[in-house]
């Protein structure tokens, strides 16, 4: 059985800049994926290549043995891949209800049916209490958990969370933490581009760096946190040793 | 029960309706006064051409400042059939329904590759192209324009002489009509599709909102609606010109009420046409258009709404506008 999700030499260049050079790695159904590196390593790019916003230059993506990359967000959503953005994107007129309904209705087109699973997953991320509330009126972590509630109503096999923690108090970034546990149990297997190292390892299963645009390592994250090419390339030469 | 917010938030919305259709209803039944009667048609017929503006350019966001193309174009099309054919403009209305929903699908495939103000932009030229064509179309009576033959009081052709109360059922049943496809519309799938469109379309994207046929469904049921406005018009004025139905002014004309009241929402496009309509006809026929005064205080109030009040009079009425929450309780 070939994993969940295959990249594979996945190259993407705009303009003169290499954002991903030849990037491979597997991401197992189930499992919580860190995806780090500093800043520039190209990690938004290869989340945009994943979800089909952009189509690689070389190389292919495969959710389930299929071919994904290329096909267009579109695509992409209804094969089961679901994101959060960096900057929120609420849709801001309408509520808390609404917007996780728009992602409800990618499986269905009874209104009543939206509805029902707009209220599990508004359960689920911790937004009953704000669902008839306007989307501009959330908390920012609050809009970050209308995200993942939105992107869950598409009922997506594969999540994709970029720096859905970073800057958050430590209590909100805890709780945070405790939802993308509860995403997992809930058999949504998750990718994750974070900062914040301290919160993100005990959380993650493994974790892939990245550094300017190609895979610098991989592997379990109490080994990372060792591993003096990833120290190098945080800190620079003077911390590694 | 929580579930039901939305739902109860509908039906609510679909008893005031059922009751303002009521009074729109009982309205003229007293009014003896032609200027008044209308006065009244007209404001009506607008809330309703804004009300099919407002599917497109409310909902979907699609700011169409070309919209007096498929206002035209209705009015041409089922003036031309009754002239030249003698379908009854009944029918020929529907007609002129589908030909103004085609135009706005071809309308729509190049200019929805732009976005927001270039869309816009867009739709201004589109519109001042049909006005050129059929300003030296000789087929369709050129500048010269076309009268439309009266044929006896009759509804077929609504046609009405001695009495405008006929007329204010045809445009009080047509505004209905486009409130009631806006209400089953903001209910529906589309609806969510739309608005996620509007409000954010990389997001829209990420959720499978398919966003070009989004607005191509959205445009085609606006124009569908615009050109049944205008073939009544045509048929309430009795006389078309290029400059009488297809002048740019039209296109700001339909989509003012619903800026004006409240873009994409259910009651913005009536309140709109109510405030906008009178005090337009009102200062031009007190000022008697001289200098454009008239124009001066229209603009100078949808300044003064613009800035003091973005989202529309709706907001300000208390109406329950469509960017939900604020009347909900906090929990």
């Amino acid at each position: 059985m070939p994993p969940l999700l295959e990249v594979q030499n996945v190259s993407k260049s705009f303009g003169g800049v290499a954002a991903n050079v030849d990037i491979s790695f597997d991401v197992a159904a189930g499992e919580i994926l860190g995806l780090i590196g500093p800043n520039g390593a190209g990690k938004t790019s290869l989340f945009n290549s994943i979800s089909g916003e952009v189509s690689p230059d070389r190389g292919e993506i495969r959710l389930e043995g299929r071919r994904i990359s290329g096909t267009g967000p579109l695509v992409c959503a209804r094969a089961g891949i679901a994101r959060t953005f960096q900057v929120v994107r609420s849709f801001d007129s309408m509520t808390v209800r609404e917007n996780v309904m728009v992602g409800a209705f990618s499986r269905t087109n009874r209104a009543r049916e939206a509805m029902a699973e707009a209220e599990r997953v508004l359960d689920v991320a911790g937004l009953s209490a704000r669902a008839d509330h306007a989307a501009y009126s959330l908390t920012p972590p609050e809009k970050r958990r209308l995200e993942i509630a939105r992107a869950l109503a598409t009922r997506p096999r594969i999540l994709l969370l970029d720096e859905m923690l970073t800057g958050l108090t430590p209590t909100e970034a805890q709780s945070g933490v405790q939802l993308i546990r509860d995403v997992r149990d809930q058999g949504v297997t998750v990718i994750m581009v974070e900062h914040v190292m301290e919160i993100l390892l005990p959380l993650i299963d493994r974790a892939v760096v990245l550094n300017l645009g190609r895979v610098l390592t991989q592997g379990l994250p109490k080994d990372l946190v060792r591993d003096p090419a990833v120290i190098r390339a945080y800190l620079g030469d003077k911390y590694a040793g | 029960m929580m579930t039901n917010s939305i739902l109860r938030r509908r039906r609510n919305e679909l008893v005031a309706g059922v009751l303002v259709l009521i009074i729109l209803a009982v309205l003229p039944l007293p009014i003896r006064d032609v200027y008044t009667q209308n006065l009244i048609i007209l404001t009506i017929l607008y809330a309703g051409l804004s009300q099919a503006w407002n599917i497109l350019g409310g909902y979907c966001g699609q700011i169409s400042l070309g919209h007096g193309l498929y206002f035209g174009i209705g009015a041409y099309v089922s003036t031309m059939l009754f002239v030249s054919a003698g379908i009854p403009p009944t029918i020929g209305m529907f007609a002129a329904g589908i030909v103004g929903a085609v135009a706005a699908l071809l309308v729509g495939w190049p200019c929805f590759r732009l976005s927001g103000h270039y869309y816009a932009i867009a739709t201004v030229v589109v519109g001042e192209i049909g006005y050129l064509l059929f300003l030296n179309w000789d087929f369709v009576g050129a500048a010269t324009g076309l009268y439309v033959p009266f044929h006896g009081e009759n509804w077929a052709a609504l046609q009405f002489r001695t009495s405008k109360l006929p007329f204010h059922y045809v445009v009080l049943a047509f505004a209905a009509l486009t409130w009631i496809v806006a209400w089953v519309i903001e209910g529906s799938r589309w609806g969510y599709s739309w608005r996620a469109v509007r409000d954010d379309v990389t997001a829209a994207r990420s959720l499978a909102v398919r966003v070009f046929p989004s607005k191509m469904a959205a445009a085609a049921i606006s124009g569908f609606f615009t050109a049944i406005g205008g073939a009544i018009y045509a048929q309430y004025v009795g006389y078309i010109d290029p400059d009488s139905v297809l002048a740019s002014s039209f296109s700001v004309l339909i989509a003012l009420p619903a800026v004006l009241g409240g873009v994409g929402t259910l009651w913005g496009p009536l309140v709109g046409a109510i405030v906008l309509i009178p005090t337009s006809e009102l200062t031009r026929s007190y000022m008697g258009g001289a200098g454009g005064i008239d124009l001066m205080i229209y603009g100078g109030l949808i300044v003064v709404i613009a800035l003091a009040r973005p989202t529309g009079l709706v907001s300000l009425l208390g109406i329950r506008k469509q960017v939900g929450g604020a009347n909900a309780a906090p929990t």
